[in-house]
């Protein structure tokens, strides 16, 4: 079977064809059942292409990725990929992980009301005065972001948007994105007042403070760039 | 207690928005070091990366390429801008190696003149009991050029004016490959 429409099967499949030549196409396949068929066909090719199933690899490959770029399951090698690369951060990126982190925030927050139910309200007040003794032991200093360094990006954009060096929507999403992390912060921290021993929620919170951090060098980084590019 | 992991909670409770919105994030922590994080994203992408893999080239060569985009993508994850989605990133990143590989083979083997050979073999081919070749099979046996453009625009959803792009080539011979590479396969539908 082949007639001089055949060859322009596919691209009534796609839609592709004019108008014109669409109509001409509908008279034709009303006399010519092999292109009808054959059309039918096509079409059932692309849907099943379109069905394909998705299988992962037989073996698991993540371990000799990890190998080849250099980390481990409990190691990064931050300072070495700090180095290597041009730092690069965009706007909806950090919004994005301002987002996650005011869902996991509220996650944990969430978890902790069940823990709390089981506390007395005077042990809620002993461990608020205490504070959380345990946090110590996960927090490394040297990797959260200090109120110096918070201040410092809050002035930036303050005299970004004063200048017209940033954009007011840009200086808008990082505001509400540090502001969406210390909520995400404060949350912990009233988690662990209910329950001050927890490992996970210690551990959640040393997690959250090395994210802020990260998030303030970024953005103070993006925010320098764009000063920088506009003076 | 049994705590556990606040966040995939929370995002499992919205799917419209939370994949994205969680791979955005692991992207940009994967970008500032984070092998955890671009670990998720590996256990979220593998499979259609290495099935993409698996039939443009080779299943042997399967792993090793595999391996090979997700090494890359960790080398260019700063380039990730976050205006496409992480996996639309990953998926052209990926075709990039693919056709580099590939490339590289056909110069290795010099098989270019054999294109025309496999296509009729695979359209004349009948499916009998004796000798069934299942959908996949059939695409396998596809001559290089029109398999690399049925799987870019049937099952990837790449544009013919994308695909001449990638592989060098006029979008009329894209639309041509594409509508051989289809008459073929019709006679191994399930």
């Amino acid at each position: 079977m082949s007639d001089i429409w055949t060859d322009r099967l596919s691209e009534s499949v796609d839609g592709t064809l004019d108008a014109g030549e669409q109509a001409r196409l509908a008279e034709h396949l009303k006399d010519c059942a092999a292109c009808r068929a054959t059309l039918a066909e096509l079409e059932r090719v692309v849907s099943r292409a379109r069905a394909l199933d998705d299988r992962p690899p037989a073996t698991d490959l993540w371990p000799g990725i990890a190998e080849r770029i250099g980390v481990t399951p409990d190691v990064v090698r931050l300072e070495s990929r700090r180095k290597a690369r041009r730092l690069s951060f965009s706007v909806p990126q950090l919004m994005a992980a301002g987002i996650a982190l005011l869902l996991i925030g509220s996650a944990a927050a969430w978890l902790a009301l069940g823990s709390r139910n089981r506390q007395t309200i005077a042990s809620q007040v002993t461990a608020r005065s205490a504070g959380p003794v345990a946090l110590a032991s996960w927090v490394d200093p040297a990797i959260a972001a200090s109120d110096s360094d918070v201040v410092e990006l809050r002035a930036a954009l303050v005299a970004g948007r004063r200048t017209g060096r940033i954009d007011s929507s840009t200086v808008r999403v990082l505001e509400s994105s540090l502001a969406t992390i210390d909520s995400a912060v404060a949350q912990a921290h009233r988690a662990l007042a209910g329950d001050p021993n927890s490992a996970y929620l210690n551990q959640y919170l040393a997690k959250t403070l090395r994210r802020k951090s990260e998030f303030v060098r970024r953005a103070g980084t993006l925010v320098s760039t764009r000063m920088t590019l506009r003076s | 207690m049994d705590y556990q992991d606040p966040g995939e909670t929370i995002l499992v409770n919205d799917p419209t928005t939370s994949a994205a919105v969680a791979e955005a994030a692991d992207a940009a922590l994967a970008a500032s070091g984070d092998g955890r994080a671009f670990e998720r994203l590996y256990r979220s992408h593998s499979a259609r990366i290495h099935s993409l893999v698996r039939r443009m080239i080779d299943a042997d060569e399967a792993d090793d390429i595999t391996q090979d985009i997700f090494v890359r993508a960790w080398d260019k994850l700063h380039t990730f801008r976050g205006d496409a989605a992480f996996g639309t990133w990953l998926h052209r990143l990926a075709v990039n190696v693919i056709l580099g590989r590939r490339k590289q083979v056909a110069q290795d083997r010099r098989r270019h003149h054999a294109d025309d050979e496999p296509l009729h073999q695979v359209a004349t081919r009948r499916a009998t009991p004796e000798m069934t070749v299942d959908f996949e099979e059939a695409i396998s046996r596809l001559p290089d050029g029109a398999r690399q453009v049925f799987l870019l625009h049937d099952v990837a959803g790449y544009r013919h004016e994308e695909i001449a792009t990638l592989l060098g080539v006029v979008p009329g011979t894209s639309k041509s490959q594409l509508h051989h590479a289809r008459m073929a396969l019709r006679k191994y539908l399930d």
